[in-house]
């Protein structure tokens, strides 16, 4: 490791743990990282030594399959170990705090833990914790920042650029952790953020968080760029939050004839897993612009990019 | 003679949102209103015309009545949207809104077709249906609002059922407010409501267990504080006592979008009628006391009260035959609705103008439709009224299938003498 020299420096914070720790500043460099790593994923030589020697952990309390597995790929194509642990099977069905978790591995002095947990802020709490950096990966409705830097960087390839664009979120706004890390970076660099929903899956203040606030899914999407689509769980949809499945299809579901409000060509994107015929229908979530499939691999390009940046800091602070 | 075209001449209008009050005539095309008011006598239009001389009669838009129940679907027993509308007809009401209480719940879109579909083929006035605010009204989930709406729903409620829940009012109408929706709320507070008449010296007298005025208060505050959070129209179905009408005239002044109901039974009776027991002056709410009462009018005759409506709500012998505190709530009440509220008129209560907005102009308002008003485009959905005819309300001649009439043998004075919808003739007083 210390034959290394260190190499520049692209974010202040030593952990990522929401959109809040970047600046408009940091976001274009981690980005343009991230496309460096996206042209190598497509190569034939996928992996790199730059995390050679260093452990990642992935701690995930909440169940995970491709957040989970993007994290791993991007460690290992870096050259890290990684190692995965599904806490709902071990320690934590026996009675152990997330915290004495947390703490237990920090003694086994690994450089990235990457933790997913179901309540808002307990990532916050294990950084203040453990000694490595340490990657959120979704925590409760709170923030869910690689999500946000993988759908700008799938924005920022096909408009190349973000500042003036016009980007529509709908659906569940309310539960959404990764609609609070969207609407925080893309306000930051610019774009026109939209909320699209019913009152029953807005956030209260939600027009104050610097966005425009519809109702409707024609007035929200009349002239947007990029509509994207968040996902309803299952138990919202039947009559706690919304009526029915297809009361919700019927006003809010992206269908062709919806998508036709907005601009011609306007990207469709959804973070996934769907639910087909209920928020997205399947012939808009598999037509030509439809770019799910490119955001799962902007996923990983964008967790090397963060894995990378977090490591530049580790070595200088050595 | 033209066909389909007919004029009413010589009649006293009365049709406050269109400024009429006076002696005029009605000329009707096709079921529209071609043309109202003092222009219209029986030289302007000529004798190729049908004409009716109303004699100085009133004419005045056809009654709206917010809350009806019948039987149909489930209880046709009881009464069939059929046998209803022609009980609708014979008091000069020209539009039935019912209420979901039914068998099975009128909670989706496909029932709210069939009962459009059903009242198209066998009802003599319009029907349209209130869905329900919670799938079955179980008060737990919300039924699909948007989509009973588009199939033609006027406003959503759980019509005798409270839907006590607060957090799941809160997010019904977070939800309707998105779909300009009106909900419907049965003010009462259910844990505070088990008895089964007005509580109070009355009530212990007879032995009876009581239901406080403060049941319905304190549910209407809850709910109008909900209404402040969420921006909802809001209409309390019927209130009953003078703190309601006190917390409403506040609630309007804070500008909230909320208006209220109440019946004509708690406009011209009290507790005191239900003297020995009599099971068809068992409502919901309850009748309460004389200081009510008169509050309730003069709640009316100020406007704080929006609505007055019959709350129509047939029961048979073996719902009602029964010791007080076994019988069901609820009494008819489509045909006596206009001949109990011109009561008011008559004791100098309210004006007949007040009476035309609370019974038609409002309720057309509130639930944006397209009637209850007299002016040349409307359809013509009309009452000719005779303000004297003294008549006695005898059960067995009433159209209701069920006989639950707390007007039973009463004579009342003034009556609908002819009723028209769309242009027809659905009812002419044969005496």
């Amino acid at each position: 490791m210390t034959t290394r020299n260190p190499r520049p420096r692209l974010f202040k914070s030593s952990h990522l743990l929401g959109i809040s720790d970047l600046s408009p500043f940091e976001v274009p460099t981690l980005l343009d990282l991230a496309d460096t790593y996206v042209e190598m994923n497509r190569g034939n030589e996928k992996r790199h030594a730059i995390l050679t020697g260093l452990t990642q952990v992935n701690l995930f309390f909440e169940a995970s399959t491709r957040t989970q597995s993007s994290f791993e790929i991007a460690g290992k194509r870096l050259g890290a170990d990684v190692m995965n642990m599904a806490v709902s099977t071990s320690s934590i069905s026996k009675g152990e705090t997330v915290l004495d978790t947390a703490m237990t591995i920090n003694a086994m002095h690994p450089d990235f833990l990457v933790v997913r947990h179901q309540s808002s802020g307990t990532v916050e709490l294990l950084a203040q914790k453990v000694s490595c950096a340490v990657i959120n990966a979704g925590d409760g409705q709170h923030e869910h920042p690689t999500q946000a830097l993988l759908d700008a960087l799938t924005i920022r390839r096909k408009f190349g650029k973000l500042e003036g664009l016009t980007v529509a979120i709908c659906g569940d706004v309310l539960h959404s952790r990764v609609a609070r890390s969207n609407i925080q970076l893309l306000t930051k660099m610019g774009v026109r953020v939209r909320v699209v929903a019913p009152s029953t899956l807005l956030p209260s203040g939600v027009e104050n968080f610097g966005v425009e606030v519809f109702r409707n899914m024609k007035d929200g999407l009349d002239g947007a760029d990029v509509v994207m689509m968040l996902r309803l769980q299952l138990e919202r949809m039947s009559g706690a939050f919304v009526p029915s499945q297809r009361e919700y299809y019927h006003f809010y579901g992206l269908t062709e004839e919806k998508l036709a409000y907005a601009k011609s060509g306007a990207m469709v994107m959804h973070p996934g897993p769907m639910n087909r015929g209920v928020e997205i229908d399947s012939i808009v979530a598999d037509g030509a612009q439809s770019v799910i499939r490119e955001q799962v691999e902007m996923g990983v390009a964008v967790r090397m990019a963060v894995l990378d940046a977090l490591s530049r800091n580790k070595e200088r602070a050595q | 003679m033209k066909p389909n075209r007919r004029a009413y001449v010589n009649a006293h209008l009365i049709s406050p949102q269109q400024g009429l009050n006076g002696v005029g005539g009605l000329l009707v095309e096709d079921g529209l209103i071609l043309a109202v008011g003092p222009q219209v006598t029986a030289e302007m239009v000529g004798a190729a015309t049908a004409i009716t001389d109303c004699k100085g009669k009133l004419l005045i838009p056809g009654l709206i009545d917010m809350r009806v129940f019948t039987g149909e679907p489930g209880s046709e027993y009881r009464e069939t949207l059929a046998t209803a509308s022609e009980a609708a007809a014979a008091g000069g009401v020209t539009t039935m809104i019912v209420m979901p209480n039914t068998q099975p719940v009128i909670d989706d879109a496909a029932i709210v077709d069939y009962i459009l579909r059903l009242a198209r083929d066998t009802a003599l006035v319009r029907v349209h249906p209130m869905a329900a605010i919670t799938k079955g009204l179980h008060g737990e989930l919300m039924s699909e609002i948007g989509l009973v709406q588009a199939a033609g729903a006027v406003a959503v409620t759980d019509g005798t059922k409270a839907v006590s829940n607060a957090n799941m009012f809160r997010r019904a109408l977070l939800y309707a407010r998105d779909f300009d929706m009106l909900v419907v709320q049965h003010v009462e507070e259910p844990t505070l409501a088990s008895g089964v008449m007005n509580s109070g010296e009355a009530a212990s007298k007879l032995g009876l267990s009581g239901i406080s005025p403060m049941a319905e208060v304190i549910m209407l505050e809850r709910d109008l504080r909900l209404v402040e959070m969420t921006g909802a129209r809001y209409h309390a179905a019927q209130i009953s006592c003078a703190a309601s009408v006190e917390v409403i005239r506040a609630a309007k002044v804070r500008g909230l979008k909320v208006s209220c109901g109440v019946s004509i039974n708690h406009l011209v009776l009290n507790e005191n009628d239900i003297g020995a027991y009599r099971t068809f002056f068992k409502l919901s709410p309850p009748l309460r006391d004389e200081n009510h009462r008169r509050a309730l009018v003069a709640g009316v005759a100020d406007g704080t009260i929006d609505v007055i409506v019959s709350s129509h709500d047939p029961q048979s012998d073996d719902t009602k035959r029964l010791p007080f505190a076994e019988a069901a709530f609820g009494a008819i009440g489509l045909e006596t609705l206009l001949s109990a509220a011109l009561s008011l008129y008559h004791n100098d209560n309210m004006p007949l103008d007040r009476l035309v907005e609370a019974m038609s102009q409002v309720p057309a308002k509130l639930l944006g439709l397209d009637v209850g008003r007299l002016e040349a485009g409307a359809p013509a959905d009309f009452t000719l009224v005779d303000l004297n005819l003294s008549w006695k309300v005898d059960v067995a001649s009433l159209c209701s299938r069920s006989k639950n009439s707390p007007f039973e043998r009463r004579t009342l004075e003034g009556r609908a003498i002819e009723t028209v919808v769309a242009g027809r003739t659905v009812y002419n007083y044969a005496p």
